[in-house]
């Protein structure tokens, strides 16, 4: 082999290799902020799936899939949405086909309905934040989960997991319309099942 | 109750949100600084979804995190 033709192929393998080593530093580089993110991702997933097993299989599948697509994501878009997107796919496509019974009407209460029954129902000051402090932690995760799934992944998306209304469109794939009303009637759903643990309770 | 409270309630959301139109903005306020009864259930509301908020949060768990950390692609 001539001496120009050995200088090519070295040069191109550098080349290559160059491009490896920038391929990898991208890949790591991408690992890691996922990984940053798992603390929020989970928090998110716990209340789209019906229970910690359910969010923790959902989280572990979600980021092997992450792992395996990274090259999909854009660098400099909201990485969390890019993860909730890959994750409320998943939720939909295998937990949720299971349980596709034709869904009951959920009842919705007045926006002050809330504070009025657990206003009424003690016998001390009226103060909001008092007030607000007769519903248990585990009233509010059951309340939660007994909202339907169209209108739970709204409010857990925006009001749990902080995303805009535009990001949650994204996420879900619908219209930003319908993201807000869901929000609307989800927060009513919720406030009602709130009020009826709180009314249980107390008898 | 009266009208301008039922108006007022159905103004609560988008008000906490900040979504109304400046004009709607004003008539809730002005009917807020009047009006007890809904400035009380105006205060739980915006109470509520802070409690609400801290109560579903859960820390994930250490073994998860260890698991996901796994799943990373070695570098060969």
């Amino acid at each position: 082999m001539s001496l120009a033709g050995t200088v090519d192929r070295v040069e191109a393998e550098t080349e290559s290799a160059q491009r490896l080593a920038a391929d990898a530093r991208d890949r790591v580089r991408f690992e890691e902020e996922a990984l940053a993110l798992a603390d929020q991702v989970y928090r998110v997933a716990r209340h789209l799936a019906n229970s910690r097993e359910e969010a923790d299989d959902l989280v572990q599948e979600t980021y092997a899939r992450a792992f395996r697509s990274w090259r999909q994501y854009q660098p400099g878009t909201n990485l969390r949405a890019w993860l909730l997107r890959i994750l409320t796919n998943l939720n939909i496509d295998r937990g949720r086909s299971r349980q596709r019974q034709p869904q009951m009407q959920a009842l919705e209460a007045n926006d002050y309905y809330l504070y009025d029954t657990l206003a009424e129902d003690g016998d001390g000051p009226t103060d909001e934040e008092k007030v607000v402090e007769r519903l248990s932690q585990d009233d509010i995760v059951a309340a939660l989960s007994a909202v339907p799934h169209d209108f739970r992944d709204v409010i857990v998306l925006v009001d749990i997991g902080d995303f805009s209304y535009q990001d949650a469109a994204q996420i879900l794939d619908i219209p930003i319309g319908t993201v807000m009303s869901r929000l609307h009637r989800g927060r009513r759903i919720l406030k009602r099942e709130l009020a009826e643990s709180a009314v249980g309770e107390g008898t | 109750m009266n009208d301008p409270c039922t108006h007022c309630e159905e103004m609560m959301q988008p008000y906490l949100d900040r979504i109304l139109t400046e004009e709607e903005m004003h008539e809730a306020e002005e009917h807020l600084t009047e009006c007890e009864y809904c400035r009380r259930r105006y205060r739980f509301e915006e109470s509520l979804r802070i409690y609400v908020h801290q109560a579903v949060s859960e820390p994930m768990p250490q073994a998860l995190k260890e698991k996901l950390a796994a799943l990373r692609i070695p570098l060969n």
